[in-house]
């Protein structure tokens, strides 16, 4: 087996005192995948992704990328790894095309002969090279998102990380950055992806990790972390008072009714016979079957609670 | 082998000459900031200002023979490279330091406000060679603050004033040549001086994430020390003071060159490189960036 893009051991940051911003992280990021990173408000995604770019040093516990320690071989493992942290950050006063020559000096490893080269290729990648001359201050939110992430794309590199990447977007910038993140993984690209947004990990990852509130909830793949979660019944009719009572006899529990739809914990004999059932009380069902669990129920699953920001 | 041809140096072993390409953007951006585009543009109208007013004051017949006002004043009307000296001695309290706090100050700080300091560390920049680079830079703004200084008031003195032989304090004159010659060497000493306060602020500039807070604290440094260094009651600590022999420059302007004031300004400067250098250091290398 490969050895895992990135590997913590029971990693830990506190921010002076109180409560740990992230406690005892154990996590393995295999090389090749979209690696979701999810939780909510504070839960402390990015003070983990600062701790793995060598921004900040662990209170305790350690941190490997791409097989090296962090933040002791930054300066080896770095020039592989390109990151959006927290948003982007520009030169207002410099043009597009400026801020990445800027920040493509800033590389000891990158050959100054080839820069423009260079940074007009991550241009054209994220869409920007006709805003490239333009001063970096008068850009929209969107073409600074666009504009860190051809930051990022300025060499080719081995890992990706992206702190919310989508923050800011309308759903077509969405949508590109999706492609992209796409096209980089095909590439061979391992994308390590933090997000608040479920639906937005369930598009894009092979693999999911759930923090609240500090702590590693779980990791794995999508498919498995959703299958882990049993699915619920549900059926769609008209007469969902009817339906209630014969589901509740043959005893389906948490029946839930919204608008024409009763769900309900999965049963575990066979669903046909309890179609059948409903049919023979003159229930109308319009569509009956087992729903698949989404994210979104695993982490509720998970948490038992929602998807709220950690006091 | 035809691959050589096509990649004349191999991937993954960079060009140590590569790394100075921070140092070369860095100086780049400095002076591309329209705040310091101003801070030079103040200090050009400073000769321009003390030129003029010599020239009405010699207009309306004063000169009270050698009295008050800056240093090298009263010979201006004679010499107009004179302007040059007196120009630096009159931004040199106060003008000159500023400008240099301001860009110390803000060196690291206004990179961690603005958020772009992460970025310059994932680049990955490394700590001690943006610490370099940024206090290289400072230096390169001393440097250039002092020769427009220097190169204003000659244009300032060359317009308004004869230029000719330089007659010094040690009362023996000197060819133009000679004197211009001094005057280059009198600005590379003044932007020499300023290398302390450059220390200092760029040290300030790691303590916090605020651009403006490192600045106005550096500059505040500044005047507190300048206004201590005149009290009498203070004799034993002022020595220490790094503006204590700035105006030393002056020395420069004897025949033989006096140099033991001039030694110990080198030398206090380089002591305040020396600590506040490696205490930037200490700090910068170890703080976390969550800016
Ligand atoms: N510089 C800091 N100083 C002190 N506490 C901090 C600092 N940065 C973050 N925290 C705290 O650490 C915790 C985790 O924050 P972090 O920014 O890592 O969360 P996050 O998962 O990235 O949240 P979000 O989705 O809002 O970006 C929060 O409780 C936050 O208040
Ligand atoms: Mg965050």
């Amino acid at each position: 087996m490969d050895e895992p893009v990135i590997e913590t051991h029971a990693l830990t940051k506190r921010y002076g005192r109180g409560r740990p911003a992230v406690d005892g992280l154990g996590l393995v990021v295999p090389r090749g995948s979209v690696f979701g990173f999810l939780g909510p408000n504070g839960s402390g995604k990015t003070t983990t992704i600062r701790m793995l770019m060598g921004l900040i040093e662990p209170t305790s516990g350690v941190a490997r990328v791409l097989g090296e320690p962090m933040p002791r071989a930054g300066q080896r493992v770095l020039p592989r790894v390109g990151a959006l942290i927290e948003g982007p950050a520009l030169y207002g006063f410099l043009s597009g095309r400026d801020n990445l020559v800027r920040l493509d000096s800033a590389d000891p490893a990158a050959d100054p002969r080839t820069r423009a080269a260079r940074v007009g290729e991550a241009l054209d990648r994220v869409g920007l090279a006709n805003a490239a001359a333009k001063k970096a201050r008068a850009y929209s939110l969107g073409m600074k998102q666009r504009l860190g992430l051809a930051a990022a794309l300025l060499q080719p590199r081995e890992l990706l990380v992206l702190d919310e990447p989508t923050n800011g977007l309308d759903p077509q910038g969405m949508r590109e950055i999706r492609t992209l993140v796409r096209d980089l993984a095909a590439g061979g690209t391992t994308v390590f992806l933090s997000s608040h947004l479920l639906d937005e990990i369930e598009q894009v990852c092979t693999h999911v990790a759930v923090m609240s509130r500090g702590r590693l909830l779980t990791q794995g793949t999508v498919a498995g972390l959703a299958s882990s979660v049993r699915g619920r019944l549900s059926v769609t009719t008209p007469d969902t008072a009817e339906a209630v009572r014969v589901l509740k006899e043959h005893g389906v529990n948490d029946l839930v009714v919204t608008d024409d739809r009763v769900t309900g914990e999965l049963p575990a004999g066979e669903l046909a016979d309890l179609n059948a059932a409903l049919v023979r009380a003159d229930v109308r069902v319009r569509a009956f079957g087992a729903q698949r669990a989404s994210l979104e129920d695993a982490f509720v699953a998970l948490t038992g609670e929602g998807f709220d920001v950690a006091g | 082998m035809s691959q050589a041809d096509v990649l004349p140096i191999r991937p993954g072993r960079p060009n140590p000459l590569w790394r100075l390409s921070l140092f070369r953007n860095e100086t780049v951006t400095v002076f591309r900031r329209w705040r310091t585009l101003a801070l030079l543009g103040v200090l050009a109208a400073v000769p321009v200002l003390v030129g003029i007013a010599v020239k009405l004051e010699t207009g309306r017949g004063g000169g009270d023979g050698g009295g008050g006002g800056p240093a090298f004043i009263n010979q201006v009307t004679n010499n107009g490279l004179f302007l040059v000296f007196t120009s630096l001695a009159v931004t040199l309290p106060f003008f000159l330091p500023m400008a240099v706090g301001v860009v110390a100050g803000d060196s690291v700080a206004g990179e961690a406000s603005a958020g772009t300091l992460r970025y310059l560390l994932v680049a990955p920049a490394g700590r001690t060679r943006l610490l370099l680079a940024k206090y290289a830079s400072t230096l390169v703004f001393c440097l250039a603050a002092t020769l427009v200084v220097a190169v204003s008031a000659l244009t300032v003195g060359a317009l308004l004033f004869p230029l000719g032989d330089v007659t010094l304090i040690s009362g023996t004159t000197v060819s133009f040549g000679d004197g211009l010659l001094r005057a280059l060497a009198i600005a590379g000493l003044v932007a020499a001086s300023l290398t302390g306060l450059a220390a200092l602020g760029l040290f300030v500039s790691t303590l916090t994430d605020s651009g403006i807070a490192a600045m106005a604290t550096t500059v505040g440094l500044l005047i507190t020390v300048q206004i201590l260094d005149q009290f009498p009651q203070l004799h034993a600590v002022q020595p220490y003071l790094f503006p204590h022999y700035w105006q030393s420059f002056a020395d420069l302007l004897r025949d033989p060159v006096w140099g033991e004031q001039l030694l110990r300004n080198l030398g206090l400067q380089a002591l305040y490189v020396a600590v506040f250098g490696s205490a930037a250091w200490a700090r910068f290398t170890t703080r976390d960036v969550t800016a």
